[in-house]
């Protein structure tokens, strides 16, 4: 029950908001993302009270194709509907002291766009799954392109609908992937992929079909393309969605349709995807260092960090799998403080470029210390909800291989270098003619850092709720990516 | 348990009180609160020290929870309190507490008076975490953040881009030593399965390989290289003076540079079984050693002569742990942390005076004006150069006999280092207190001695710098060495250090070293008082003078090829790579597929619904498809 209210509820909102007008929509999706997070801590105590047994729902949908509305919420998806339940309010609160146009579609969008995401975590019919996935990128398309901040319409049209069609593309692939599944196995059932019984061969290349769909959502290098362009041109909330949020998709989607349902294709291709996540990750440092702009820097830096993820989940251990999770929400949370930081920024100076601010510490201690912790969160210092996470990553990136984890541990010394450079550029110095008139935090956008705070060191000190609720879907989906071929 | 918590905790309540309300309390009340914190700490950690000295207290070494568990992996956060982490404990809460008050009226007319206290707070408790820490992940908890506490207050002056250079130069330096704190976790973590001390110290010799053992102490030694300011890492130390003296004292002379040596003493265990990593340590503090020693020869800035000086003391230190002398290292942390708090805050007295004015070519004279500082500096300068009876001599005489017993060439380096000492110690002396006042007219009228919050701190300091050598009275003289004996539990396992040398050579060292000691402040007393001899100005030094002077450009040749070359790799990742030849195989592989398919390329148009309704087509092509095959 509180499974499907947590499900639904946005999209209700998502409703009540576009219907409620302009003027309310604001509070009425603020109020239905309250709601929703109420539902989703709700579920999340009944979960823990049944000792995270997992939770499953199925009803029969549709006869031929056997396709059924089934749901699944196991520590795993908990964890990542967690993530989406706190911070849609946490994004739709930042949006309070901006003027918003169309506020009616945009919210709605918004809603539904957290409707989409919220299905994809908890679903365990592959084709129900697609349709969620698919659902997800309709309302950011939309919220990116007509909402996009960027001055240049047409290069942001461009952008957008490169973003667009790349995450298309890969999703096809899936898609394609999915077809031939069904076609084999007869079934979209999630429990029914984990005992598919296919070849190496066939698993080879429906690795692929797959991996390309979460490698471009994610990205992983060298998928990236689309990603610092849109995370630019998209308009703060828009870029807090697909950073905080969306990108986990395809994390996630590793652990849940990739790895138990193709071990071997996984077993062959392990070298290589981790080796390209390596090389995103000190390949999106590297370029984060020199970058002008301030939410292009965001989006490398994001990119080094989720290829790290994607190395862990890689790894096929307990340390890359826990980590990998724990990153995921520690990245979600402290990447939407940077770039509503990033939003603050552009909403007060009218500029995202680094050369144009400084001095801002002087004047707007608040925000100063604010996004001090944020940036000290982003660079994994022990104590803070980030360093459990690139600890447990590298751990298992060692265990994996010592050279390939020497290389990503540069992020370590790397994160460093490009998150004091941007932090000294902006903040510190004296005060430009830009940033002169620069305004302190106001009560919302208080309370948006407050909150968030809250979770870097709550997270970096009490990790072990979390940890423990991913036991059992971790020793799952580790025996059965081992599980030997037929 | 709850009291050692107390010792932690309390410090961390000051930083958020002085984060919080701090700017709406009177200066008075903000400094004394953050004042009171640690000295609350301080007599609590006194209470356990005395057990300790006293044979009442024993270990404590308690998890206080689970931090990260899952599986078979499990990393507690506890506490760790020995002979050890007690000696730290009094030398951080204790010489914290006198800084923070000479930093009351130090700070007295900065703005953001009460945020520098909460700074020093909050450093107070990641040090006391890094000490105290069960566990290598605690410890690196406290590791990080006094990094984070160094960053800040280097750069408290946030509006001078030069000072924040040198802050972030710090942390990213510290982050590539941290980086092999951390694998050296990982390996422990991978192969031990456990990051606790006392785990760690129950294996057996023998049942780790020696690839791991040199591995991971080689690893945490590159840690120690980074906090402690050695080669290659060392260059941030110098550079970190540009925070307000205070922190100079309190961060960069007397507590968070000394962690690297608390790391490996820690961890002796391991370092007695990779003898191989043992001598890199003892090469490394020696050159490191020799090296700051020269450049503090010709700096004219008085923080950066001491800045030098602490980088050469911390590798002598280190010499005194890669020959096995840990109880000598731990000596040498403790006087040393008395005698150059008690320069720093000299400095910080004179700099006062002088209204910012740090370069001792114009100073001079100072003596006279300033007796109070003037005599505390001369004692701790007296104690550095190993001037018998001062604390100095003591530590430092036993470095040097432990290295002359280990290997003679490290020895003739630790001797070369400490005659230089000596030298450039007392040219700073010389130059600043004796001689003419060659500053401005209007500088000479204010000239002034500080007040007492400032001249009691350094009385004491210089009190302590004094005594401080009872805490190990040489053995070969038939005197008791209290440290030794108090450190025994700990470091016994680390083998005590062979001491093999006979009672004259003992002696004839001893003896060589002061006189050694004697000439070279005589010589620096001819060049500089009786000659008055003045540096050159800048710009004008020749030859090696000139190599030296600039610190043997290592700065500049760390530059040019790792900053500059990560700086192009940057940008040619970016412009190159990035936008032109990945994104242009994306943008043309799509352009391609638009023209292939030709239908297709109509929607380029940019109508949405056309995109929606492929979507929906799509998934509509599925059900047909799927309903097709199953009839």
């Amino acid at each position: 029950m509180l499974l499907h209210t947590t499900l639904f509820l946005p999209l209700a909102f998502a409703l009540l908001s576009y219907l409620s007008g302009n003027r309310f929509s604001r509070i009425v999706s603020f109020v239905g993302s309250l709601l929703t997070l109420t539902s989703g801590v709700l579920l999340w105590y009944t979960f823990r009270k049944g000792g995270y047994e997992a939770i499953q729902i199925s009803k029969a949908w549709i006869s031929s194709p056997a396709i059924s509305y089934a749901l699944l919420l196991d520590g795993l998806s908990m964890a990542l509907v967690g993530l989406t339940v706190v911070l849609v309010p946490l994004i739709i609160l930042t949006t309070f002291k901006r003027e918003v146009k169309r506020p009616a579609v945009f919210y709605g969008l918004l809603l539904l766009m957290q409707f989409g995401m919220l299905g994809v975590f908890v679903a365990s019919d592959g084709f129900l799954y697609y349709i969620f996935w698919e659902l997800a990128l309709i309302p950011i398309y939309f919220i990116a392109l007509i909402w996009g901040e960027g001055q240049d319409v047409s290069f942001r049209q461009r952008a957008i609908f490169k973003f667009f069609v790349y995450t298309l593309a890969g999703s096809l692939f899936m898609l394609i992937g999915f077809i031939y599944l069904y076609q084999h196995t007869g079934t979209f059932a999630l429990q029914g992929l984990y005992q598919s019984k296919l070849d190496k061969a066939e698993q080879l290349w429906l690795f692929w079909a797959f991996f390309a769909a979460y490698a471009i959502k994610i990205p992983v290098f060298p998928f990236h393309t689309w990603q610092p362009d849109t995370y630019r041109e998209a308009p703060g909330p828009g870029t807090m969605l697909l950073s905080g949020i969306m990108l986990k998709m395809g994390l996630y989607s590793m652990m849940r349709w990739l790895l138990p349902v193709l071990p071997q294709g996984v077993e062959f291709w392990t070298p290589y995807v981790i080796v390209l996540c390596v090389v995103g990750v000190i390949y999106g440092s590297v370029i984060a260092i020199r970058q002008d702009d301030l939410k292009k820097l965001f989006a490398y830096s994001s990119f080094a960090h989720v290829g790290l993820i994607a190395a862990g989940i890689f790894t096929l251990t307990r340390e890359g799998m826990q980590g990998a999770v724990v990153q995921m929400i520690a990245h979600g949370v402290n990447v939407v403080a940077l770039f509503f930081a990033a939003e603050i920024i552009l909403q007060r100076t009218g500029t995202l470029n680094i050369a144009r601010l400084g001095g801002i510490r002087h004047i707007a201690p608040r925000f100063a210390t604010a996004l001090m912790i944020t940036v000290l969160a982003s660079v994994a210092l022990p104590g803070t909800n980030a360093f459990i996470g690139e600890f447990l990553l590298l751990v298992s990136a060692y265990t994996y291989n010592k050279w390939l984890a020497a290389a990503a541990g540069l992020t370590v010394i790397l994160g460093a270098v490009y998150m004091l450079r941007m932090y000294q550029r902006v903040m510190l110095g004296d005060t430009t003619a830009d940033t002169n008139n620069f305004t302190d935090l106001g009560k919302t956008e208080t309370i948006v850092f407050a909150v968030i705070i809250v979770f870097i060191f709550l997270f970096g000190l009490f990790p072990s709720p979390i940890l423990n609720m991913l036991e059992n879907s971790v020793d799952m989906i580790l025996a059965l990516s081992f599980r030997t071929a037929l | 348990m709850t009291v050692l918590l107390l010792i932690v905790l309390l410090p961390l309540a000051g930083f958020l009180l002085n984060a919080f309300w701090g700017k709406r309390l009177p200066k008075v009340v903000s400094g004394w609160l953050a004042s009171a914190v640690v000295f609350v700490s301080f007599v609590l950690s006194a209470y356990y020290f005395a057990g300790f000295v006293s044979g009442t207290q024993t270990k404590i070494d308690a998890d206080i929870y689970r931090w990260i568990q899952f599986g078979d992996l499990f990393i507690g956060f506890g506490f760790l309190l020995d002979q050890l982490s007690a000696i730290w404990l009094m030398v951080v809460t204790g010489i914290g507490f006198l800084i923070h008050v000479y930093s009351i009226s130090y700070m007295h007319d900065d703005e953001r008076f009460a945020q520098f206290f909460s700074y020093l707070n909050l450093f107070i408790f990641f040090m006391l975490l890094l000490v105290l820490g069960n566990n290598l992940l605690v410890t690196f908890i406290g590791w990080e953040g006094v990094g984070l506490c160094s960053y800040l207050l280097i750069g408290f002056w946030f509006k001078n881009q030069d000072y924040n250079n040198a802050a972030k130069k710090a942390f990213v330096m510290n982050r590539i030593g941290d980086l092999g704190f951390l694998f050296g976790m990982f390996i422990l973590l991978t192969h031990t399965g456990t990051l606790h001390f006392s785990n760690l110290a129950s294996i057996q010799p023998g049942v780790l390989p020696k690839w791991i053992l040199v591995a991971v102490t080689a690893l945490l030694f590159i840690g120690a290289t980074g906090k402690s300011a050695q080669i290659p890492l060392y260059t941030w130390l110098p550079d970190a003076m540009a925070g307000p003296t205070p922190v100079s004292a309190l961060i960069h002379a007397a507590t968070m540079v000394t962690a690297g040596i608390y790391l490996v003493a820690r961890t002796g265990f391991l370092y007695a079984q990779a003898p191989e990593t043992l001598t890199a340590v003892a090469s490394i503090g020696a050159a490191t050693a020799i090296l700051a020693a020269t450049i503090g020869v010709f700096q004219n800035d008085i923080k950066k002569v001491l800045a030098y000086s602490t980088v050469s003391q911390l590798g002598l230190m280190f010499v005194a742990l890669g020959v096995g002398a840990y109880v000598s290292a731990v000596f040498h942390v403790v006087t040393h942390a008395f005698f150059k708090a008690c320069l720093f805050l000299g400095s910080g007295s004179v700099i006062h005076a002088l209204h910012g004015e740090q370069d001792i070519r114009r100073m001079g004279g100072l003596k006279k004006y300033m007796p109070v500082t003037y005599w505390t500096f001369l004692i701790s300068s007296l104690a550095i150069s190993g001037i018998f009876p001062f604390s100095g001599f003591f530590s430092k005489d036993e470095i040097l006999a432990a290295a002359f017993a280990h290997h003679k060439i490290l020895w003739v380096i630790a001797m070369l280092t400490s005659l230089l000492t000596a030298f450039y110690m007392f040219r700073l002396l010389f130059l600043t207190f004796t001689g003419e006042f060659r500053g401005t007219e209007e500088q000479r009228h204010h000239l002034h001695e500080s007040p007492p919050l400032i001249t009691i701190p350094l009385i004491i300091l210089s009190a302590l710098a004094t005594v401080g050598g009872v805490l190990g009275l040489p053995e070969f003289l038939g005197f008791h060495h209290w440290l030794k004996n108090f450190l025994s539990p700990v470091v016994a396992k680390s083998g005590a250090h062979a001491h093999a040398l006979s009672h004259s050579t003992e002696l004839a060292l001893m003896g060589g070293a002061l006189a050694g000691a004697i000439v070279s402040i005589a010589y620096s007393y001819i060049l500089f008082v009786r000659g008055g001899a003045l540096p050159v100005p800048e710009g004008e030094e020749k030859g090696i003078t000139r190599l030296v002077y600039h610190k043997y450009y290592v700065d500049e040749i760390y530059e040019k090829i790792i900053v500059q070359p990560v700086m192009f790799l940057s940008d040619i990742a970016y412009r190159l790579l990035d936008r032109r030849v990945i994104d242009g195989l994306v943008n043309t592989s799509g352009r391609l597929s638009m023209i292939a398919g030709g239908q297709i390329r109509k929607l380029q148009t940019g109508y949405i619904g056309y995109y929606m309704m492929f979507m929906v087509l799509s998934l509509v092509a599925v059900f047909v498809y799927a309903l097709l095959i199953r009839l």
